[in-house]
């Protein structure tokens, strides 16, 4: 987009650290509406930093949405995939939403916050649509309501936890025993010890006017600001899907690895569970490395299989492997440690195919 | 961004330097790896290889995206950047020191037909 596109900027939403990106040299792109920081001068240290120290991203373009009332809990059993009832208060749950016929209209974390609450997270291209269907479908006893006036932060790696304490002491008594997949409330903030890079850290989210000072604070306390373009190479080694890119209302959770996030036990009766019963999955997910340095792995490179053909869903340069990796969907016969060939541009290129994760708390896993 | 006075440039980002031996150093323009972002692929021509003038003979990746670097002039590939291969990074580093390929020029082929520092920078609202 050219400078002076002023009908680009008019669309543009910005999170409350828009001016701190600024100051801080990041280079902005547009992702899902937003203006936000694709990285501060280098993707690629901000990566390493992540794997080997902390860094902290402004994840406040994501919606979180808290969900209230006698029905919460029996609205989001019939309105998700996974079963919030497996969670003791505090404990967040990562589930699909799903349509009829079974594809994944979205991907989202939901905490069990207290009595009658709850609050999920939503990805930021898909929070309208998700909002309205969720709106379309709640009971009176069921109250959904957008958290706009909260920013979002997620500091991660594997010195993530103390230096987050070293730049915010106060939330250190509360959080020292804040287990794997579990939250806390303090005053209006939330903090949870989750994330999307496959490190150990927090995500804290926050009023939005308290979200430049704690920033600041994160950061003269030595964590690295780290832009979109980090978070998705981090997110590709941990194995994990991207919305809109990995998995799509085209494919169901079956057919982009998050089987494990459907909950079938009981007979629950939620919305996609028959369609899911009824449609057999046409391919599977799995992870590619390329054995040659000749090139790197796109989205929508072909993949040719001893069982059929494949796609690549997200590729990328790995810089914890050295490497490209890739996300694929592929011939449900497949197994991992086969040998597959890539079209990149006019060259077939040898992968191996691997079970994701590709790396996990700082190891390589394939 | 720079763009020194000393080379000529193409509308697709490549810069071209006369080498005292007579033949073409091309590489990609600070504007080029800058929009591009961190490389971490670069494949060079074989030397013997013929190129029109225009014609795709080299790539660059970055992490987010592939872009193909074309022949400024037409001409035989006598030279390539081996050390590239293994640190990519170089061109962001030294976008103007990190030649990717050199050739030998066709016979009529001049850089005459190039854009000049001010048009290069002109064309592509660099200041």
């Amino acid at each position: 987009m050219a400078e002076g596109d002023w009908d680009y900027y008019r669309r543009m939403r910005r999170t409350p650290l828009f001016d701190a990106h600024r100051a801080a040299g990041a280079r902005m792109v547009e992702f899902a509406g937003w203006e936000m920081p694709l990285h501060y001068g280098s993707q690629i240290e901000e990566h390493h930093a992540v794997r080997r120290s902390a860094g902290v991203f402004d994840i406040s373009h994501m919606l979180a949405a808290d969900i209230e009332g006698g029905e919460a809990r029996a609205f989001l059993r019939r309105a998700l995939a996974n079963d919030v009832a497996r969670l003791p208060p505090g404990k967040a749950l990562y589930s699909c939403l799903l349509a009829e016929d079974g594809g994944v209209l979205d991907d989202l974390i939901v905490y069990f916050a207290g009595p009658d609450r709850y609050r999920a997270v939503l990805n930021a291209a898909t929070a309208q649509a998700d909002l309205e269907w969720l709106g379309r479908r709640a009971p009176a006893g069921a109250r959904i309501r957008p958290r706009t006036d909260l920013a979002m932060l997620a500091v991660q790696g594997p010195r993530a936890r103390e230096q987050f304490w070293a730049a915010l002491p106060e939330f250190r008594s509360a959080s020292e025993d804040l287990a794997s997949f579990c939250s806390m409330e303090r005053n209006e903030s939330f903090l949870a010890r989750t994330g999307y890079t496959g490190e150990d850290g927090f995500e804290l989210m926050l009023p939005a006017g308290a979200a430049p000072e704690a920033w600041r604070r994160l950061c003269a306390a030595g964590v690295r600001p780290c832009g979109l373009g980090a978070r998705d190479t981090l997110r590709l080694e941990a194995g994990m899907n991207l919305y809109g890119q990995d998995m799509d209302a085209s494919v169901t959770p079956f057919e982009s690895g998050l089987g494990w996030t459907v909950a079938l036990e009981g007979g629950r009766d939620f919305v996609g569970r028959a369609a899911l019963e009824r449609r057999a999955a046409a391919f599977q997910r799995l992870g590619l490395v390329l054995q040659e340095r000749a090139g790197v792995l796109r989205a929508h490179q072909a993949v040719r299989t001893a069982r059929g053909e494949g796609t690549i869903t997200s590729g990328s340069f790995a810089p914890t492997l050295n490497a490209s990796i890739a996300l694929a969907r592929l011939p449900a016969a497949c197994a991992p440690g086969e040998r597959v060939e890539v079209a990149v541009r006019d060259k077939r290129l040898a992968a191996r195919l691997v079970q994701p994760p590709f790396v996990r708390r700082g190891k390589i896993l394939v | 961004m720079k763009a020194p006075e000393s080379l000529r440039y193409t509308e697709t980002h490549e810069w071209v330097r006369a080498e005292p031996d007579g033949t073409f150093a091309v590489g990609i323009t600070d504007f080029a790896q800058d929009t591009l972002g961190e490389l971490v692929y670069v494949e060079t021509p074989d030397p013997g290889r013929k190129l029109a003038a225009g014609e795709s003979c080299a790539v660059v990746e970055s992490v987010k995206a592939a872009a193909d670097v074309y022949a400024p002039v037409a001409g035989e590939v006598v030279a390539r950047n081996a050390a590239l291969a293994d640190a990519p990074g170089e061109v962001n580093k030294d976008p103007y020191g990190a030649w990717l390929y050199k050739l030998r020029p066709a016979a009529g082929a001049s850089l005459d037909a190039l854009l000049d520092a001010p048009a290069y920078r002109k064309a592509f609202g660099i200041a």
